[in-house]
């Protein structure tokens, strides 16, 4: 191991019980084997926690079987899809280097699938209908079979229409061959995911009727003469007229909400709480997982300070902090060492502050750790729409809002510290970028590579385009000055070291713990927008939905860079199957490898990618939701 | 919904099964499609007046289709003194041609009052900055009949779900049709205001004034006929959808 950060092995002293095949009938709440063992407690305060664990199935070769199956989360009796008859499925365990087959059977009478998500394998194996395989058919059984060539924290989910919401998902750990640089004493997999008693093709379709459908959070006359009182009649207008100009609301943070959503931690809702013991000075690794349907989580310990170790199954140089956001399917580990008895809360609120869940880990299962409450409900500032705050005055605001004005914005000579956007979607605009200021992106202009772009793993250097088919009725929102996604611990957390003193994870503080394998320089950079319409509830890649998209061609070996610019105000998730995005955080000797970028609204982010998998691979938004439209099939031809 | 109902309001009736029928519509979709076919009904105004003679009145639209092609159907009316006094129907074909903008063409049917007229619609809907709603068509009809309408509305939330909606309408006409009492020019105009409590998103009954007042030779015309040329009503209503 090269890295400066490099661990001392030890020895995990305390692992799963390795469960054979259960096949035992799950009811929620009730049994399934706890994740630990060889802890002295008392029969009954065992019992008690018997309930809270998920079910671990390890060795080469595992049967699952994907099932209907009644749940009641809420107090009412609904169909769920399950693997193996439990929310979530078994918990698989792997050894790297090993060949593992899983056999899965689908009971349902519809087509299904599951996708190992991060797991680097060949196309066949991916698991995503339509792409990688047909999928499979009622009643049939289709064998995966691949060598596992990493370790880490990983996860499972179907892949097929919206079955993930229904409860299809589980976590994969994979134990590394040699010895695992991160020293442990105790492990939890902390799974987070939402549940709803809502059918989700009935959610869509009502997001599809009206999209703020699930936001009870919108501005009311009550928040206008606080506004008011506090500011001001003018500031507040002005302040509120770019949001009114554009039809947009800045309450608009996440498309479905706590009013549905009931969230869940291994499992287990917060009326139950998921629990964890430790034993106190025990180092406890917590392999957090975001298997949500559209819900990105916010987590933190009071109390405890978190060490993160590995990001979505790659080990990083450790960095502790307070507090992070962890997107849809990402999953970051995290180490914890509590000195005292007590029972400590793992709260998870989700981004828009509408719910949360949460589950303690705790000396003693009879300790209730003090649940916090949750922080104020994010409100989008400007920036979030793409526009630079630099020395912005708001008199002398540049942008296009509106769907009918005639446009033609110059914008030679910009003073690109004043802000620029344009939101509409059609009429004629001529927008000429020449001299933009590129260094709000938080890049060093000084390194380019011998292709012009800029030097691996420092970042774009390119010009923002807003290309033709980014207009038209599908798209409500360009970002003219798109900010670097890299230093922004997001929407709702930017205070949080001011306010609380919390030190919130940015993707800048992820360096990788062993070199960079490919040091080569991007032969080309791609530029990608995600791009909507949220009134219309439409979702699309450079305002192309995914039914009209032409596949991403890479050629088989080439190193590229991808930059993803974000022109909604939605934060979203980006995961590319079967290849690493080597997320671009200002240190080229140890960029760290990614399988989920999280893009923050109006903002830009840049990861390499070696196509080094040939076939046909998926890469989407991980919003459940969005991803019909928001999807493109990547095609790596050989050369 | 029970028969002397449907005898009382057979209008309404016919609307309510026509959206009935939309709403019927399976919402089949797999992973490979971000755009299902869909349905909407809205009633958006189902009220009674408070005066004593108790006129209930209706406007509805409903859409069927995808996300930038739609059939929308549009009705609304007048059920007063034991008849249908007023009602219209239209058909369109909507497509999305900007972000917050559908075009729409298509018939309209003015079926009350007699005799009926017939008209071809070109209009424009969607959402104006600051959050208007707005509804505008041209009509064409038979006999160099023309038409034009504008209306726009605005939600302002109290709390909520405590929803204040101020509304405007006005018609005009080319030219005078007396057999229907409608006269060239500004023929009407109103303005509403309604507070409605959604208990869910898609079920709210509110409370609300109307103010309506008729001009020029349409206004003539009514009082011809005996009747005011302005009134303000107060309401109470249901607000629903699906
Ligand atoms: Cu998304």
């Amino acid at each position: 191991m090269a890295s400066k950060n490099t661990l001392s092995n030890i020895q995990k002293l305390v692992l799963e019980p390795q469960s054979s095949l259960s096949r035992r009938r799950f009811v929620m709440g009730a049994a399934s084997a706890m994740m630990l063992a060889s802890l002295p407690f008392t029969q009954s305060v065992l019992a008690a926690s018997m309930r809270q664990g998920l079910t671990t199935l390890s060795g080469k070769l595992f049967d699952l079987s994907i099932d209907y199956q009644t749940v009641n989360f809420t107090g009412t009796d609904v169909r769920a899809t399950v693997v193996n008859q439990s929310i979530p499925g078994p918990l698989l365990r792997w050894k790297e280097g090993e060949t593992v087959t899983l056999r899965v059977k689908n009971n349902l009478d519809v087509f299904s699938s599951i996708h190992w998500h991060g797991i680097i394998l060949p196309a066949k194996m991916d698991g995503v209908p339509g792409i990688s395989f047909e999928g499979i058919a009622p009643g049939e059984t289709f064998e995966y079979h691949f060598s596992v060539e990493q370790s880490g924290t990983y996860w499972y989910h179907s892949h097929s229409g919206f079955q993930e919401q229904t409860g299809m998902y589980g976590a994969i750990v994979i134990d590394p061959k040699d010895s695992d640089p991160v020293v442990y004493d105790r492990e939890y997999v902390v799974m987070l995911s939402d549940w709803s008693d809502e059918e989700p093709e009935s959610i869509y379709a009502k997001l599809k009727k009206q999209s703020d459908y699930y936001n009870f959070r919108e501005r009311t006359l009550v928040d206008l003469f606080d506004d008011i009182s506090d500011n001001g009649l003018v500031n507040t207008w002005n302040a509120r007229a770019m949001w009114n100009k554009g039809r947009m609301s800045d309450r608009d943070i996440s498309d479905v909400t706590g009013y549905t959503y009931t969230y869940l931690m291994n499992g287990n809702t917060p009326e139950k709480g998921w629990q964890g013991l430790f034993r106190k000075g025990e180092r406890v690794r917590l392999r957090f997982i975001n298997s949500a349907a559209m819900s990105i989580f916010d987590v933190r310990i009071p109390g405890l300070k978190m060490t993160v170790v590995a990001s979505d199954g790659q080990n990083i140089q450790p960095v502790s902090v307070d507090e992070f956001r962890i997107g849809v399917a990402e999953t970051f580990d995290v180490i914890v060492e509590p000195e005292v008895d007590n029972a400590y809360c793992i709260f998870a609120q989700s981004i828009d502050r509408t719910g949360f869940t949460y589950g303690s880990l705790t000396s003693d299962l009879a300790l209730k750790p003090l649940i916090p409450p949750m922080d104020p409900v994010a409100v989008l500032a400007h920036r979030d729409m793409g526009m630079n705050m630099k020395g912005m005055d708001h008199g002398s605001m540049q942008m296009d809002m509106s769907g009918n004005d005639d446009k033609a914005m110059d914008m030679k000579g910009m003073d690109h510290s004043a802000m620029q956007m344009d939101m509409s979607g059609n009429g004629d605009k001529t927008m000429n970028m020449k001299g933009m200021d590129h260094g709000s992106m938080q890049m060093d202009m000084n390194k380019v590579s011998a292709t012009g772009l800029g030097l691996a793993g420092y970042g774009s250097n390119n010009e923002i385009k807003h290309i033709s088919s980014e207009f038209g009725p599908q798209v409500d929102m360009r970002a003219m000055s798109p900010r670097s996604g890299l230093t922004d611990p997001g929407i709702g957390l930017r205070d949080h070291q001011i306010l609380y003193q919390r030190k919130v994870l940015t993707y800048a503080d992820i360096r990788g713990l062993t070199p960079t394998r490919d040091k080569r320089q991007p032969s080309r950079e791609i530029q990608l927008h995600l791009t909507g319409n949220m009134s219309r509830y439409m979702w699309s890649v450079n305002g192309i939905k995914f039914a009209d998209a032409a596949p991403l061609e890479l050629e088989f070996g080439e190193r590229v860079r991808i930059t993803l610019v974000n022109d909604t105000m939605m934060t979203h998730p980006m995961h590319l199957h079967g290849m690493w995005s080597e997320l671009e955080t200002g240190d080229p000797d140890f960029i760290p490898r990614k399988h989920t970028v999280i893009v923050q609204p109006g903002s830009s982010i840049s990861y390499l990618v070696t196509a080094d998998a040939l076939g046909s691979w998926a890469y989407h938004c991980h919003l459940l939701f969005h991803m019909p439209g928001m999807f493109r099939r990547v095609q790596v031809n050989n050369a | 919904m029970n028969t002397n109902l449907i005898n009382r309001y057979p209008f309404i009736a016919i609307v309510l099964l026509t959206l009935a029928i939309f709403s019927s519509v399976d919402t089949a979709f797999g992973a490979e499609t971000d755009d299902p076919l869909l349905a909407k009904v809205m009633i958006d105004e189902f009220e009674n007046s408070l005066s004593t003679d108790s006129t209930t009145s209706w406007g509805a639209q409903g859409w069927l289709g995808y996300d930038l092609n739609k059939l929308w159907i549009k009705t609304e009316g007048e059920y007063s003194g034991g008849e249908v006094v007023d009602a219209e129907i239209q058909a369109l074909y909507s497509r999305a041609i900007a972000p917050y903008w559908d075009l729409q063409m298509g018939l309209r049917r003015d079926l009350k009052p007699s005799p009926s007229r017939d008209w071809a619609v070109l209009g424009i809907q969607g959402l104006a900055p600051y959050f208007f709603e707005i509804d505008a068509a041209l009509y064409v009809g038979k006999e160099g009949r023309t038409a034009m309408s504008f209306s726009s509305e605005y939600e302002l939330l109290i709390t909520q779900k405590l929803i204040l909606t101020p509304e405007i309408e006005m018609n005009f006409y080319g030219q005078n049709d007396p057999e229907v009492g409608i006269g060239s020019g500004l023929s009407d105009f109103g303005a509403g205001l309604r507070l409605r409590y959604e208990i869910v998103r898609e079920f709210a009954p509110y409370i609300g004034v109307n103010w309506s007042k008729k001009f020029g030779n349409t206004a003539d015309y009514a009082r011809d006929e005996g009747e005011e040329d302005s009134e303000t009503q107060f309401v109470v209503g249901l607000r629903a959808w699906f």
